[in-house]
């Protein structure tokens, strides 16, 4: 019966796996970031061995399945389950991360660079105020695109035994076997990944057009 | 305690059983190959929907793109494993595989033809109507052309998404290669030479094809 899933316990159980999916998700998104923003910055400026060693790492890390790194940093770090699958989404996605905002950084005309210079900024002034804000402006659907990549991705962990959403769904279905309790809970379990990633993009489209810059 | 995880003997003992990661990458390919078709057959079917003047299939096409691309593969392939056989359909695991991930990539592939068509601009089908060209004609031998290089590289780059997505078949016993590799070193401990292998084994899959998009997102600039 379904209504034997109505059931405040049962539902609190699927909310948890919900917060551990976006934990997940939200870490790793930060750090991808802030490893992709470094990494496509070294290949901005061509900073010597950092941008080989980025070239090399993208060129690796990009080829690889996501569930590969979770296996890795699941069996042979001693990472906590959640810890090990921040861990190793960060690292798959920052490579991801780190060619988006390189298309960014490509996308300024070098005059806005030049015009800086000219007006006595240092290079650390001219990536904090003038390319950063603007690089970041022009990619943010394909940044978003890849966040919900992130969270949709972060479903591979239950993999490993991580109860985040998808585990707890899993869980679930093997108690309550019924046709009807089946497709109740993997609808509610889709439900619910549509929601936050639907939510995410959508709030991202709405920001993006606020921010794009009107033509004179 | 702490062992060499790559010991000798360990790498002894996977080549002792390289027909089992052999057999996985097989799999791997085989599904990889049939998803594409499945993804390049929906995607432009999907995305010439996308674009069309009638509205009904304008949002036939959003449905298919916002649910496939808004819900994890994962849970689009588990329900295909756990829940058709409830209404006595029963597919095996490669057929799985195929279509799930056929189904996921292909709403990524429509998204890109749609754009793609949207890129030329509309004098192009306007043109195509006033010479005496059908709505399909002016499709397939005007715009679809022209979108071509356009959307090439964002559907090999989705190509290789999909390689690496065949790693969802781990998940509901599908024989992959990942599965493969998961199941061989849960068994014996021997993650380093396992790992590394498998890695280097989907790498050599999807290195020379995102080399590719590389050369065609190159040539495409040259060329606009």
């Amino acid at each position: 019966m379904i209504s034997d899933l109505m059931n405040i316990y049962l539902i609190k159980f699927l909310l948890e796996g919900l917060l551990v999916t976006l934990e997940i998700s939200f870490f790793s998104i930060i750090l991808s970031v802030i490893l992709g923003t470094i990494l496509g910055i070294a290949r901005y400026l061509n900073i010597p061995v950092l941008k080989t060693l980025s070239n090399l790492y993208i060129d690796i890390v990009r080829n690889i399945p996501c569930l590969l790194f979770i296996l890795v940093a699941r069996f042979t770090t001693p990472l906590s389950p959640t810890l090990s699958g921040i861990a190793a989404m960060s690292f798959f996605t920052g490579a991801i991360m780190s060619e988006i905002i390189r298309g960014g950084l490509n996308s300024l005309s070098k005059g806005q660079i030049e015009a800086a210079l000219s007006q006595g900024m240092s290079t650390f002034q001219i990536i904090r105020y003038i390319v950063l804000p603007q690089a970041y402006r022009n990619i943010i659907p394909p940044m978003v695109s890849q966040f919900t990549t992130v969270i949709k991705d972060s479903a591979f962990v239950w993999a490993v035994g991580t109860e985040e959403l998808t585990g707890r769904g899993m869980i679930l279905i093997g108690k309550y076997g019924s046709t009807a309790q089946v497709f109740t809970i993997f609808a509610t379990v889709a439900g619910l990944y549509f929601l936050v990633n639907y939510t995410l993009s959508h709030f991202a489209r709405k920001q993006h057009s606020k921010m794009s810059v009107r033509s004179y | 305690m702490a062992t060499n995880p790559f010991a000798e003997y360990k790498w002894q003992a996977l080549f002792n059983d390289w027909h089992i990661f052999a057999d996985g990458l097989a799999v791997t390919i085989e599904v990889a190959i049939v998803a594409l078709f499945v993804a390049l057959l929906l995607g432009i079917l999907f995305g010439v929907a996308g674009v069309f003047p009638n509205k009904n299939l304008r949002s036939f096409n959003r449905v298919y793109v916002e649910f496939f691309q808004n819900t994890p593969l994962v849970i689009q392939v588990i329900f295909l494993y756990h829940a058709l056989p409830h209404l006595k359909i029963v597919l095996p695991v490669f057929a799985i595989g195929s279509l799930g991930i056929g189904l996921y990539t292909g709403a990524y592939m429509a998204e890109a033809v749609r754009s793609g068509i949207l890129a030329i601009p509309r004098g192009q089908l306007e043109a195509g109507l006033s010479q005496g060209f059908t709505y399909f004609q002016s499709m397939r031998y005007l715009i679809l052309p022209q979108a071509k290089k356009i959307i090439l590289p964002s559907i090999a780059n989705q190509g290789v998404n999909l390689i690496k997505n065949t790693s969802v078949l781990a998940m509901i016993a599908g024989g992959d290669l990942m599965y493969q590799a998961d199941s061989w070193s849960g068994m014996n401990m021997y993650y380093g030479p396992t790992y590394l292998v498998t890695g280097m084994l989907y790498w050599l899959l999807c290195f020379p094809l995102t080399k590719y998009v590389k050369h065609l997102e190159g040539s495409s600039e040259v060329h606009s």
